[in-house]
Order: structure tokens, then C-alpha cells, then sequence
């Protein structure tokens, strides 16, 4: 790790809706969203992850194998309000789309921010799933979420 | 019986002549009648769909999502290593270096593709620019959009990478890019219409050999493709809720 994040580094316990928890260590971070690309990953309906595109292995510094089979919530970084997932997962299980700002946790520990779109995946009038499409936010959004989710925590 | 086939007209014009030869070699390969109807507007092309006109379609990946979601298409095949991606470029001498550079007022230069045009506004939100706040010129091709940036009517345009890649090395030597997308999993499919699908295999199975025999690959070479591979329902159904993602409404 290079000297300068060290003065930033916190180790925390992240608690999850579902009653788990993690420790986990959160650098003060962040890796700029990849000019171009599109972080793209499904879900099935309680939020397991069943696919992984590059950019998404590429940006969370999982490996694909780590994150099929997980929470999509092992991205949560613990500066997002508990509200907005809870906002989200309203939308969704409603079958409707969901849009937002988010920060994201690294596995080494540092984030990065996407614009996140969510949708059920519908068959045969169905949900079998969610596909959450992530792309380059502007700094101005980044900063008014920044604001906003401080307030909400 | 007469299928009726149309094709995206997102395509190169040097490969209008492709899409004949292939027409005639699907003839042949299927023992039947095709007829090949091209457009040189989108617009044009999705009322006809709509209203019925055509059996096969070679859609870019937004019109695809239409013909699944609402006409009942089916996609057969999809050609093999050719994603659709786009990109912003400027004039070579143009002070922006990159996408965040652009200032409200922008003025953009475009052909009326649909995806092209979605992805390329997409890629243009870090700079919090819109199609409010941006003022967009539509021409009629790819080469057209290259003229307005080399003319400086226009400070970027938006071009499928295709279309780019095939400019000439003159015109690509005078504009740089912004910006390029890198989204691999969006691209055209072959569809079949609904009250056809029972002469599904036997297309799907002809057009994945096309590229086994030589005949078949100076077809393909002319329509620019290197071959095509199935398109299972449930990937068209992944490339279309992606879309849909993409899609602000």
C-alpha cells in the first residue's frame, strides 16, 4: 500500500440488513471510473450475484469466481446511507427501474463512483433477477450525492 | 413463399453490395425467395417494420429490443467478434482533450442511429451535458458527421466504430478521439419474425456454417463480417434489459 493512504485508512465492521457482517478496511481512495466502460452484473432475486462483467472484476478488485455466488451488498460502502438501498430494492421488487449515485467499496479498500441503473430481469411475466448497469457519473452529481447521503446517515 | 429481409442501415455504404450477394447466397441456401429492402433512414425503416413489411431483420441492438419486447421477434445469430461501440471524436487541433472539457451549448454532430446516439449521449453525462443542454446536427452518414468536425460546424461528433475505423486515413489523420466505448456485449442480431419461427433452425443452422466453406466466407467478406454464432433467447433477453438500462425513461 503506498505511504500516503495509510493516513487514511480505517478498519470497520460492516453490518448488513440480513444480520451478517464484515470487517472490512476503507481507505480514503478513489480509483476513477474507466473512460468508455460499463460495469454490468445480475442478481438473481434475493441479490447473489450470477454474472460479472471485466469492468465490474476489474473495479471491485474481486475476481470473478470471488464475486459470483456473493451479495451484491459486498459492494456497499459504509458511507451509503442504509436509505438508498432501501429505496432501491422498493423500486425493483415493484418492477420498476431504478436509477442512482453510488459509492462503491473496493476489496483493497477504496471506492469508486458510478450512476446506477437497476432493473428486473421479467420472463414469462416473472422476476427471475436484476441487472445493474454502472456508468460514468459527473463530478457535480458526485458531489450533490456526497451532500445528500450525508444527511441521510 | 418470399422472406422478406432488411438490414440496419448503419452499414458502411462500400458494403451495400455485400448485403445482395448475401441475399442471393441465403436464397439458394433456403430454396426460397428473398427480398432485400434497404433504407437509408431509421426512421423510415422501424414504421415499415412496424407495420408488418419484413420476416428477417438485421437490427442494431436498439431495434432489436423493439422487435423482441413488442413485435414477438426472435433473434436467430448474431456476427461473431463485432460488438457495436461508439465514438466521440474532434478536430486534430480542437482544444478539448477530453469528454469533461465540453461546456453547456455543445454542439454535437450525429446520424440519426439510435444506439449510436444513446451511448454516445451516455458517454457525454461526466460533462453533465444532455439533449438539453447540447445542440445536435443529424446528417445522413458517417462520412458527413467526419465533414462537420473537420469543418468545424461541429465540436464532436458521434460515429459507430465501425464506420470510423473504415473513414479513410486521410480524414482520420485530421480528428482525434475523446473518448471510445468499450462495452463488448451490445451489438446487431439477425431476427426472425414470429409467424416464421418454424424455418428458425434450418436459417440459424445454414448461417453458423456460412463461414466453413469459401463461397460462404466471400460472402461474409463483403458484408465486412467474419462469420455469425447462435444467439440463445436468453442472451437476447440480457442484451435487452442492458439497453433498457441505458434508456433514461
Amino acid at each position: 500500500m503506498p505511504e500516503h493512504d495509510m493516513k487514511d485508512v480505517r478498519d470497520i465492521v460492516i453490518n448488513y440488513h440480513d444480520g451478517t457482517s464484515r470487517k472490512a478496511t476503507v481507505l480514503d481512495r478513489e480509483v476513477p471510473y474507466p473512460e468508455g466502460k460499463l460495469i454490468v452484473s445480475r442478481t438473481d432475486t434475493q441479490g447473489i450475484i450470477t454474472h460479472a462483467n471485466q469492468a465490474f472484476v476489474e473495479m471491485s478488485g474481486y475476481t470473478e469466481e470471488e464475486l459470483i455466488g456473493t451479495n451484491h451488498y459486498i459492494l456497499r460502502h459504509p458511507d451509503m446511507p442504509a436509505v438508498a438501498f432501501a429505496g432501491l430494492w422498493e423500486t425493483i421488487e415493484a418492477g420498476n427501474k431504478w436509477h442512482g449515485y453510488v459509492k462503491n467499496l473496493r476489496k483493497d479498500g477504496a471506492y469508486y463512483w458510478v450512476k446506477a441503473t437497476v432493473i428486473p430481469n421479467i420472463r414469462n411475466g416473472v422476476v427471475v433477477g436484476y441487472t445493474s448497469v454502472r456508468r460514468k457519473p459527473s463530478r457535480s452529481k458526485i458531489s450533490e450525492s456526497e451532500a445528500l447521503y450525508k444527511t441521510l446517515r | 413463399m418470399t422472406l422478406n429481409l432488411t438490414v440496419s442501415p448503419d452499414f458502411a455504404p462500400d458494403h451495400i453490395s455485400g448485403w445482395f450477394i448475401f441475399n442471393t447466397w441465403l436464397q439458394r441456401q433456403l430454396g426460397t425467395g428473398v427480398h432485400l429492402e434497404l433504407y437509408d433512414c431509421f426512421d423510415a425503416q422501424r414504421q415499415d417494420i412496424k407495420s408488418g413489411k419484413f420476416d428477417l431483420v438485421y437490427a442494431n441492438p436498439f431495434d432489436a429490443s423493439m422487435l423482441v419486447r413488442e413485435l414477438g421477434f426472435k433473434a436467430l445469430v448474431r456476427p461473431i467478434s463485432k460488438p457495436d461501440e461508439t465514438i466521440i471524436a474532434t478536430h486534430k487541433d480542437s482544444p478539448l482533450q477530453c469528454v469533461e472539457d465540453l461546456k453547456p451549448g455543445a454542439q454535437l454532430v450525429a446520424t440519426d442511429d439510435p444506439d449510436v446516439n444513446r451511448i454516445g449521449m451516455i458517454m457525454l453525462e461526466p460533462a453533465d451535458l444532455d439533449q438539453t443542454n447540447t445542440e445536435t446536427t443529424t446528417v445522413d452518414s458517417y462520412v458527413i458527421v467526419a465533414k462537420n468536425v473537420l469543418n468545424k460546424n461541429a465540436e464532436v461528433g458521434f460515429f459507430l466504430k465501425d464506420a470510423y475505423d473504415e473513414l479513410s486515413d486521410l480524414i482520420k489523420s485530421q480528428m482525434k478521439i475523446l473518448v471510445s466505448s468499450e462495452i463488448s456485449v451490445v451489438h446487431h442480431t439477425l431476427l426472425l419474425c414470429p409467424k416464421l419461427q418454424k424455418y428458425a433452425p434450418k436459417i440459424q443452422q445454414r448461417l453458423v456454417k456460412m463461414a466453413d466453406d469459401e463461397k460462404g466466407r466471400s460472402v461474409l467478406e463483403s458484408m465486412n463480417l467474419l462469420g455469425w454464432e447462435v444467439m440463445t433467447e436468453e442472451e437476447t433477453e440480457f442484451m435487452i434489459d442492458l439497453i433498457d438500462t441505458l434508456l433514461d425513461e
